[in-house]
């Protein structure tokens, strides 16, 4: 039977097949000559780099790609052949051995870099990774480096200086491999499309203060969120968001939702276990959990707060943008991002998925446990696996805690839900 | 403690008892020198967490800076493992374990520099434990050659210089600072002295020794070190010692976390001349004198842009950590490389990889361990450094 609804499907499909051409433009950049730039996801200054003709990789993107598709495990292992130990970062030793097996992943062949851009927003393993790909490729690296942003200060006009200056001598570097100069003007457009698309896609978050939330803010936004990381400033990224608007307006019309009977609302702090996503999820679907708002999906850029691109002001505007990512916030604002999003969607709960592979993600999330249950009053559930190691996700354990957690939660308001007359 | 009996090298009559109360002391996780400091002056004391913390600021500020190494094994992880998970390192999980447990309860501020994400996150840990206490991430550039970097960090060290101006409540003037970076400068030369002493004569400066001595100074005012550097230099030559049959290693990975000394003696004892290291790189991150005229600031700025050692967690801009690692290696006549990571460090962990490589396309044979603070048996570093030490002295020569 066909289905009664017009646009549901789209989001998903839709954001398919843009990572499909935009892998199939990567495979081809070598033959067609384009150039080729690295760089990471959370502070991407990718509209500045496309400006000069670049076609753009994301090794993170590429790791995750692998980790869903359960063929990062072998990658690992690669590396740590090669000398890397088993308490390092699983992203970095799955794009290294991606690296050293031919460039071949389950996205096809990937181009080698002419540029590495480590733009370092609140991760230093980044700096590490891309030293470790300098080698590897005998590219030119150039290091972005974005300060932290820190409690009780506005955004400090000099932070956004200094990676103004270091953006223009970036351009120079630009210009410098790819023959054509920086051009102000085309750079604006595609900040242009950035905003737009930026627009559409904190609407679509926003939709999570529904009851029932029409998306799940972290399970679902992790695809949705894939065309504003990998292809902002693009025209096929505002279309995306146009149409994937629409699906989430028509779930809204017809109250449809992730699950098919929402019971518990969550905040999800950290990232996923990408090569365990579908037993993880699973583990929530069955207790009727969704989350409504998550931390994971501001890795590369916080715009529910605000901050857009700004054509009018480009290079300034994209290092306001840079500063502005979840992990390159200090502790005190990840909390109060936490607190916001908790009175704002209405959690039942938090849930902490702790990671080891990512120490800024990681280290500190006692802490918050310990300030929601104690000073805020709201459960909190804490787990631990990887984002990238299959190795480190023990089904059973976190079933157990999960079971335990929503079991408790559903006993309690039982308790305090008076019987029916 | 009494004032006198803080000033042990005064009264240490040979190398032996200096070094005995330096280890004392660099183990001792009560902080006595700096309790005794605080009580005598009432000033102001500032934890500095490694690498590189402009400790010149801080002293100029008429305030003591120490620097933290975590508790060295000294102290059980009970509290802390609830607050840091155990896939952290030990320098991290058991400096919040001594603040938990009030071994740093003497201590008015900290400073993290943005070593690694580790660090830079304990930041924030630190403030929420403890949210009575100043706390001040140190940005350091990450991009050395940019112009733009120098005036940003020259900003960073202006904001610290508030901080202390407001912390110590007194100005912090230009000449202030420069006197202090007179007095650092003057430090650091003894200890390059001795770091250069050690490389020409292991037998006479043993690395453990030397080691006792610069990380000493992390609990003493920098005067008070300069003093018992001079005393160590004057003890040291009047020492008798046998030569032996050893084998020159540089050693590398221990810029933050700091082996046990027992892991040095090991390695001392497996016949490994530790001729060249990061430990304590700290205390001797300047690896020129700073400016001593001029704005203090800058000269600080510049210092750590382009004459600073380099250690998995800067960035060395046109210079390379292979090249730096070869270069010394060849300078000391070193014989084989030691890596020794702490578990859990990542930029180690990261940098040791790519540092064998350059070692082994170099011809230098390479040994590779991890440690961790609560380690307690070295039996089989032992045994790897014998099996290393043997495979040079028996093996390397015949041609």
């Amino acid at each position: 039977m066909a289905s009664p609804y017009q646009f549901q499907g789209t989001g998903r499909d839709l954001q398919k097949d843009l990572l499909a051409n935009w892998y199939r433009r990567l495979e081809n950049a070598p033959q067609e000559g384009t150039p080729v730039a690295y760089l990471f996801i959370s502070g991407n200054i990718g509209e500045l780099l496309r400006s000069f003709g670049f076609e753009l990789v994301f090794p993170e993107v590429n790791a995750l790609q692998c980790g869903i598709k359960k063929v990062a495990g072998d990658f690992i292992l690669k590396a740590e052949d090669l000398g890397y130990s088993s308490d390092v970062c699983g992203y970095v030793k799955n794009d290294i051995g991606l690296a050293t097996s031919g460039n071949r992943g389950p996205f096809g062949t990937l181009p080698k870099p002419d540029l590495l851009v480590c733009n370092y927003s609140g991760c230093n393993t980044y700096i590490k990774w891309f030293e470790a790909l300098a080698e590897i490729y005998g590219a030119r690296l150039f290091l972005l480096d974005v300060p932290y942003r820190r409690t009780g200060e506005e955004e400090r006009r000099e932070d956004i200086e200094y990676v103004v200056a270091q953006l223009e001598q970036l351009a120079e570097v630009a210009a410098e491999i790819t023959g054509r100069p920086y051009d102000p003007h085309r750079l604006s457009q595609a900040l242009a499309h950035a905003r737009a698309a930026e627009d559409l896609w904190v609407r679509i978050l926003e939709a999570a203060r529904h009851r029932p939330s029409p998306i799940d803010a972290f399970f679902e936004a992790v695809f949705f969120m894939a065309p504003i990381y990998v292809l902002r400033g693009t025209a096929e990224c505002v279309e995306y968001y146009q149409a994937a608007w629409k699906e989430i307006e028509e779930r809204l019309t017809h109250k449809l939702g992730p699950v098919s009977e929402e019971r518990f609302r969550v905040v999800l702090e950290g990232p996923p276990p990408w090569p365990h996503f579908r037993t993880f999820w699973e583990l929530f679907k069955r207790w009727g959990v969704v989350c409504v708002a998550s931390t994971y999906s501001k890795v590369g850029g916080i715009w529910d707060f605000g901050l857009r691109h700004d054509p009018a002001r480009p290079l300034e505007s994209l290092a306001e943008y840079a500063v502005n990512c979840y992990t390159n916030w200090d502790w005190t604002l990840r909390r109060r991002m936490l607190e916001r999003y908790a009175e704002d969607y209405g959690a039942d709960a938090l849930v902490i998925h702790s990671v080891k592979s990512c120490r800024s993600f990681s280290v500190g999330q006692a802490d918050v446990r310990d300030y929601f249950t104690r000073e805020r009053g709201l459960p909190t559930l804490f787990l631990e696996s990887d984002l990238a190691d299959p190795r480190y996700f023990a089904e059973a354990q976190i079933r157990n805690r999960i079971d335990a957690f929503f079991e408790a939660l559903e006993h309690r308001r039982a308790a305090v839900t008076p019987p029916l007359a | 403690m009494s004032h006198d009996a803080e000033r042990f090298w005064e009264q240490a009559q040979s190398w032996d008892e200096l070094i005995e109360r330096c280890r004392l002391l660099l183990l001792d996780p009560v902080f006595p020198t700096v309790r005794a400091w605080k009580q005598r002056t009432g000033g102001k004391t500032v934890g500095c967490f490694p690498v590189y913390t402009p400790q010149e600021l801080i002293a100029a500020a008429g305030a003591l800076p120490v620097s933290l190494f975590g508790a060295r094994g000294q102290v059980e992880i009970d509290h802390a493992d609830s607050r840091i998970q155990s896939f952290v390192c030990s320098i991290a999980r058991s400096t919040l374990e001594l603040g938990l447990t009030r071994h740093l309860d003497w201590m008015d501020a900290l400073v993290v520099p943005s070593i690694c994400d580790v660090a830079r996150n304990l930041s924030g840990v630190w403030q929420h434990n403890f949210p009575d206490r100043l706390v001040f991430y140190l940005h350091l550039p990450q991009n050395v050659e940019s112009a733009a970097a120098g005036v940003y960090y020259r900003g960073e060290l202006e904001r610290l210089r508030q901080g202390l101006i407001e912390l110590a409540g007194r100005p912090i003037p230009d000449e202030a600072v420069r006197e202090a970076i007179r007095l650092y400068n003057g430090n650091r030369a003894l200890l390059s002295r001795l770091c250069e002493l050690r490389a020409t004569r292991p037998e006479q400066w043993p690395a453990s020794h030397v080691y006792a001595l610069a990380a000493a100074g992390n609990v003493l005012p920098r005067d008070e070190h300069t003093q018992l550097l001079e005393r160590a230099l004057a003890l040291g030559e009047a020492v008798s010692r046998p030569k032996r049959d050893w084998v020159r290693v540089v050693l590398r990975g221990a810029f933050c976390e700091q082996p046990p000394l027992e892991l040095l003696e090991a390695l001392e004892e497996a016949g490994c001349a530790v001729v060249d290291d990061d430990l304590q790189i700290g205390a001797r991150f300047f690896l020129t004198p700073v400016a001593e005229d001029g704005d203090p600031l800058a000269a600080l700025a510049d210092a750590y842009r382009f004459q600073t050692a380099l250690t998995p967690v800067n960035n060395p801009g046109r210079r390379s950590r292979a090249d730096d690692l070869l270069r010394r290696c060849r300078e000391t006549a070193a014989q084989g490389v030691l890596f020794a990571s702490p578990k859990f460090c990542e930029p180690a962990l990261y940098d040791a990889v790519l540092l064998k490589r350059a070692a082994e396309r170099a011809g230098l044979p390479i040994l590779e361990f991890e440690y961790e603070e609560k380690m307690t048996v070295f039996e089989t570093v032992r045994l790897q450094a014998e099996t290393f030490v043997e495979s040079l002295l028996f093996f390397s020569e015949v041609t």
